[in-house]
């Protein structure tokens, strides 16, 4: 451990994501996830800018502002008004009961590690180490929207995933070019808009947000 | 070594005597976050003193064990406060004993106690005893993780090489230990009978686990008993401390840093209190069933602070 000390807060912010992702696995209540949603993305965009610090890339501290303003204000923001608008924050089971989907997640993390270890000793940036948690971000939020049959839970897995993308593409490259990340950040957010306006449609067709609903195909 | 013996002995003697205050002091900020009007800081040491002077009642069926048990709980407690390192690090008594074997010294005090519960055969006795256990065999595998994570970064499982580690070498942050705190703190709740998992405060018959194995236990024994629960929550307390924010311990054998340390351990411990009464004030009791599901995570919380260890620090 000879790393400077801003690089040290670099590894702390990501094994803070980490911890975030396997709150966000254990939590039942949709308010919650949306709250630990934003402190991921708070993370997220303190850990991007230290990076754009210690590295001089500064097409960073945009990325770290377009995340901040967008997934800890407006996204946030836009899910507590919907659950607040829809009225479905209740405790929520998963489809898997939360340990057996904690130790699914324990060896997604194993797989991840062992799977970024080659990857990242290729990888010329001081933040390589950083890919392993990132990964397994990604793998963890996909394992969020497959054992939860609500919407919403679902679509903050998703956001979820987005974030643990976004955390790879800064440890591994220091980041997508600014047009990429631009573009993704505008994807996202007008995916969010749409998914709320769907949320209110499925529940008008169904009764429920429950998307097991959807499963069944109904000849009318 | 006779400055080292009578340090030790000063320690533990402080930790015996102190660990009331910091659960009046618990008790007085949980009071304060709840609205009611506080308790004095002394209360647990008048509760203590008053069973002291009652005649002890013993059930008519009661063997030997049941006598024995509140002197072998306390005697461990004492123990395991020998062995952490308070105010001092490396004191002579401190190798006695590594962090898995402190594990072993409260799990012994445990067994006493389960079994003292069930020796007098009543349904809540034997109730008490059979949740303890099944709290306890979930938090120590999660316990031992967390010293494991630590043990991993001093390369040594002794208690005052791994506070030498952290608090005198060159500073590093450590994301292993973000992981590893939060794990021990869930475990320390469990094991401390604190809310989420029991309610020091009830005797309610559906809820306690820890009451409802004392409940046969009078005067001198159950002074004792409280004493050693006291204790226990201190000797965690300082066993956090140790491990994760051990900056101030004195190092070994430099006594001019001893003020200072005492100092750094009484803010540290209020700070530890009230942060655990705002926790006990916020949160509520999870029912018994949920209670494997809180310690899964954090053992699974400790194992993955051992990953990042890997990942991350080496």
């Amino acid at each position: 451990m000879t790393l400077p000390i801003h690089l040290q807060i670099v590894n702390l912010l990501a094994a803070l994501l980490l911890l975030i992702s396997f709150a966000m696995l254990s939590q039942r209540r949709i308010i919650g996830l949306v709250t630990l949603f934003a402190w991921q993305g708070l993370a997220l965009a303190v850990s991007t800018a230290l990076v754009g610090w210690a590295t001089g890339q500064h097409h960073l501290y945009y990325s770290a502002g377009i995340t901040l303003i967008l997934k800890v204000i407006v996204m946030p923001w836009i899910f507590y008004a919907l659950v607040k608008k829809l009225d479905v924050d209740r405790d929520v089971e998963p489809m898997i009961n939360i340990p057996t989907t904690m130790l699914i997640g324990i060896a997604l993390v194993i797989f991840a590690f062992n799977l970024a270890l080659p990857i990242s000793q290729l990888a010329g940036t001081v933040t390589r180490s950083t890919l392993g948690i990132a990964m397994a971000c990604v793998l963890l939020a996909f394992l969020m929207m497959i054992t939860r049959s609500k919407a919403i839970p679902q679509v903050i897995g998703f956001l979820a995933m987005e974030n643990g993308l976004f955390f790879a593409a800064t440890s591994a490259t220091y980041g997508m070019p600014l047009v990429v990340e631009l573009g993704v950040a505008l994807d996202v957010l007008v995916g969010v808009f749409v998914l709320g306006i769907f949320f209110f449609q499925i529940r008008e067709t169904f009764d429920s947000l429950d998307l097991k609903h959807m499963e069944k195909l109904r000849e009318r | 070594m006779t400055a080292g013996i009578l340090m030790q002995l000063a320690q533990t003697l402080l930790a015996i005597l102190l660990a009331p205050l910091l659960m009046g002091w618990t008790n007085q900020c949980r009071a304060w976050f709840q609205g009611r009007s506080a308790p004095p800081l002394t209360q647990p040491y008048r509760m203590i003193r008053k069973l002291f002077h009652k005649d002890a009642v013993i059930a008519h069926d009661a063997s030997p064990l049941f006598r024995f048990a509140p002197y072998m709980v306390f005697a461990c407690m004492a123990l395991a406060a020998g062995i952490v390192p308070i105010v001092a690090n490396d004191l002579p008594f401190s190798p006695a004993a590594d962090a898995i074997a402190l594990v072993g010294v409260f799990a012994t005090a445990r067994v006493f106690l389960a079994l003292a519960a069930m020796d007098i055969g009543t349904s809540f006795g034997t109730l008490g005893a059979r949740r303890e256990m099944l709290v306890s065999f979930l938090a120590e595998p999660a316990l031992l993780m967390v010293f494991f994570t630590t043990s991993f970064i001093a390369q040594s499982t002794q208690l005052p090489v791994i506070v030498e580690t952290l608090a005198h070498k060159q500073f590093a942050i450590y994301p292993s230990l973000a992981f590893a705190a939060v794990a021990f703190w869930m475990v320390s709740t469990a094991e401390n009978a604190r809310i989420p998992v029991d309610n020091p405060t009830t005797h309610l018959e559906l809820t306690m686990i820890h009451e409802a194995m004392i409940l046969e236990y009078s005067a001198r024994h159950l002074a004792l008993i409280e004493w050693a629960v006291a204790l226990k929550l201190f000797t965690y307390s300082a066993l956090g401390i140790a491990l994760f924010i051990p900056w101030g311990i004195a190092p070994a054998g430099n006594y001019g840093a001893l003020p200072l340390a005492m100092l750094a351990l009484v803010g540290k411990m209020a700070a530890g209190g009230l942060l655990l009464a705002f926790l006990e004030a916020i949160s509520a009791k999870l029912r018994l069933f949920r209670v494997p599901e809180y310690l899964s995570t954090a053992f699974l919380l400790a194992v993955l602070g051992t990953l990042t260890h890997f990942l991350l620090e080496v």
